[in-house]
């Protein structure tokens, strides 16, 4: 089964901003990157920025 | 021998020539395979006999021969059904996709070169029949120019302006000129794009261009054909990277965008220059009869 354009991960800075789905809760940008990157890979998804402290992955 | 064989002999070696001068392998890189080759070679053996037989027949006042003329629009049906399906299958492991309209295309053009066979053989043996050789090589020739008129369709660059525009983000927007591509969240990435990435805008000549480029098909080919002439940067499972074509709404102008691995504006131009106006994707309203009245759309 694929799951497409789905918000697969969530990975951010502050954790407030979020309530619910998988959330990766970072201390800061350069770890939220570094798992983003990772998560995009794993998932064959794309991390795309909804501001500057929060990311989601979405396969398209 | 009877005084038939030449002339047929003669109709299926013009019709057998004018499938493979219509056979050409070019950077769509289609077909390039040996067998595919064959194929399409045989085929158009069966069609060039088909068009050579149709003469004698008719002379001979065998009109009831003429019917085979429907079994082989049939068979040259099963063509287009052929190449339909096998590009299909492949298109699922390209990087860059042709997309449905431009397979739909070439397998339209698979089946219309046959039955330009068809008619070149008809029209060398009818000439060399009621005529003589001579004629007949000058029907063939003929032949040989209308087929090449009807197979060379327009290209981009008749219809639409194409100019280079370094993409550029602002934020995580990616844009080429003021055409939003897509939002890339990693900065990694985003260093990759703008190093390796390159914008081009198409700016339609007229109002029907404006609803042709608009076509996710027509896009999809011009991606497809410039990923395949100028590589692409990207591999399996790195679905940030993938080149785009989006539209502007308010003047039908499109951006694309694309990784290629050889970055040349120059050539890249003439590549999307050259890329075919696809059959299917051609839309004409200017031709309905509601906007040939009144106001002149642009």
């Amino acid at each position: 089964m694929t799951v497409e354009k789905m918000i697969l991960a969530v990975i951010t800075t502050s954790p407030h901003k979020v309530a619910g789905g998988v959330t990766f809760v970072c201390e800061n940008n350069e770890e939220m990157q570094r798992i983003a990157a990772n998560l995009e890979a794993i998932l064959d998804g794309i991390a795309h920025a909804l501001s500057d402290d929060l990311l989601i992955i979405v396969k398209h | 021998m009877n005084e038939y064989t030449y002339p047929i002999l003669f109709g299926v070696t013009i019709g057998v020539l004018t499938r493979l001068y219509l056979l050409k392998t070019d950077y769509r890189q289609y077909p390039t395979y040996l067998h595919g080759k064959i194929i399409h070679i045989a085929l158009g053996f069966i069609a060039a006999g088909l068009g050579t037989i149709a003469v004698p027949a008719i002379m001979e006042k065998e009109f009831a021969a003429i019917t085979f003329l429907a079994l082989a629009a049939s068979q040259f049906r099963d063509v287009r059904n052929m190449e339909r399906n096998t590009l299909n299958e492949l298109d699922q492991y390209e990087l860059v996709p042709r997309g449905k309209t431009y397979i739909e295309g070439i397998a339209i053009v698979f089946e219309g070169r046959n039955y330009l066979v068809i008619f070149a053989s008809f029209l060398s043996t009818f000439a060399y029949l009621v005529w003589n050789i001579w004629l007949g090589i000058v029907a063939a020739a003929i032949a040989f120019i209308v087929a090449r008129k009807l197979m060379s369709g327009s290209r981009l660059g008749d219809i639409v302006e194409v100019e280079y525009v370094k993409p550029h983000f602002k934020g995580a927007g990616l844009y080429v000129d003021n055409i939003y591509i897509m939002n890339i969240g990693l900065e990694a990435r985003r260093e990759e794009i703008l190093r390796y990435g390159m914008g081009f805008i198409l700016k339609p000549k007229n109002f029907n261009a404006r609803s042709t480029i608009a076509n996710l098909g027509q896009r999809q080919a011009i991606l497809h054909d410039i990923s395949t002439a100028l590589g692409v940067y990207r591999d399996s499972g790195t679905p940030a990277l993938v080149p785009l074509a989006k539209r502007d709404l308010d003047d039908g102008r499109v951006g694309i965008f694309i990784l290629p691995q050889e970055k040349d504006v120059e050539k890249a131009k003439a590549i999307i220059r050259n890329v075919p106006t696809l059959e299917n994707a051609i839309r004409m309203p200017t031709k309905s009869e509601t906007n040939q009245a009144g106001r002149v759309l642009r």
